[in-house]
């Protein structure tokens, strides 16, 4: 990758920056008050880079979660990733190595950039993608190690800064209420939810809460097919 | 921190791993252009919204109402992110927002 490729691809990337950074930090802070420091912060970063998935990985740790209650919820929460990549077949063709890096770092801001942005000319396609995927990745990492270092060294009082989950998951609902064809979905998800809360309890409600879930879901599939007729891609969190 | 630094470890490999499948999903099987199943394209576009209103369920569980402390800062930073985000529509705005005005209710207010 040459100057003139990283160049072209910073200035679209400056949003991103903003956004990663901030909610990175977020993430480091509270994965510091969950008493993981800021090698965990760097690992998780390095390794899983995604959002949402992360919060949850926080809240997944402290609870001590079962591995394979961390598998089946990793799982549904990074569901939407597929969507991504189906879209994303024919321009990441002929990439070579550098396609499993593409893939890997498929998260919702890269991937609406990598929809939008065209490269300017004289620039390779495929190292633009590159470096774009690159950039937003590095933005990640050093917003959560900035985050978990910040908690440690200020030594400030941390309780309540694990609401920024709730609060990012609120968000993302209120964008995907705006655009839902149907609300149904969204209604169903905090009914089976609560059913779950109350019948299961705390400890245990998740697993039977998404399988009530996926199970109505694929009943209603007469009633809601054609309603969604847009396709839930766009969350456009600010987060991976 | 419940688990063990290599419990930890293996449920960080388990999130990296599924998340990365997720990602790759789509490459390994409609590469060469098959069509995906269309329940697989129906449950895509469903499940987001249900997935995150059961995360907002989940992440305020532990709410109770023996007293004013245990659900109203919960309900006030919940309606500040919801009307912040509804107002201005800043991702980051609402999020730093209302965690910011949780933290004041928690720890001072409340605290």
């Amino acid at each position: 990758m040459n100057r003139k490729t990283l160049a072209a691809a910073f200035p679209v990337t400056v949003p991103v920056l903003m956004g990663y950074l901030a909610i990175g930090m977020a993430f480091g802070l509270m994965l510091q008050s969950a008493g993981y420091g800021v090698g965990w912060a760097l690992l998780m970063s390095l390794t899983i880079y995604a959002g949402s998935g992360q919060y949850l990985g926080v809240s997944l740790l402290a609870t001590g979660a079962a591995p394979a209650q961390v598998a089946f919820l990793t799982l549904m929460i990074n569901f939407r990733h597929l969507v991504y990549g189906l879209s994303m077949l024919e321009k990441f063709r002929g990439m070579g190595p550098r396609k499993l890096y593409m893939i890997f770092s498929l998260t919702d801001e890269t991937y609406a950039l990598l929809s939008s942005a065209r490269p300017p000319a004289g620039v390779e396609p495929h190292d633009y993608y590159f470096a774009v995927a690159m950039l937003d990745h590095s933005y990640w990492i050093l917003g959560s190690v900035l985050g978990s270092l910040l908690g440690s060294a200020l030594g400030m009082d941390t309780t309540g800064v694990d609401f920024a989950m709730t609060a990012l998951f609120l968000v993302i609902a209120v964008g995907q209420w705006k655009k839902a064809g149907s609300h149904l979905p969204a209604l169903l998800g905090a009914g089976a939810t609560l059913i779950s809360l109350l019948l299961v309890g705390q400890e245990d409600m998740l697993l039977p809460a998404l399988a009530l879930i996926v199970v109505a879901l694929t009943l209603l599939r007469p009633r809601l097919e054609g309603r969604e007729a847009e396709p839930v891609r766009e969350e456009e969190s600010q987060c991976p | 921190m419940p688990l063990t630094p290599i419990q930890s470890l293996i449920s960080i490999a388990i999130m990296a791993g599924v998340t990365f499948l997720t990602r790759a999903l789509p490459f390994l099987l409609f590469d060469r252009g098959e069509r995906p199943p269309k329940v697989v394209l129906y449950l895509g576009r469903v499940l987001p919204p249900a997935i995150i209103a059961m995360l907002i369920v989940y992440c305020v569980r532990g709410v109770t109402f023996a007293s004013p402390a245990g659900w109203v800062p919960t309900l006030l930073a919940g309606a500040a992110a919801v009307l912040l985000h509804l107002w201005k529509g800043n991702d980051l705005l609402s999020i730093f927002g209302a965690t910011g005005l949780y933290m004041v209710l928690v720890q001072g207010v409340f605290g």
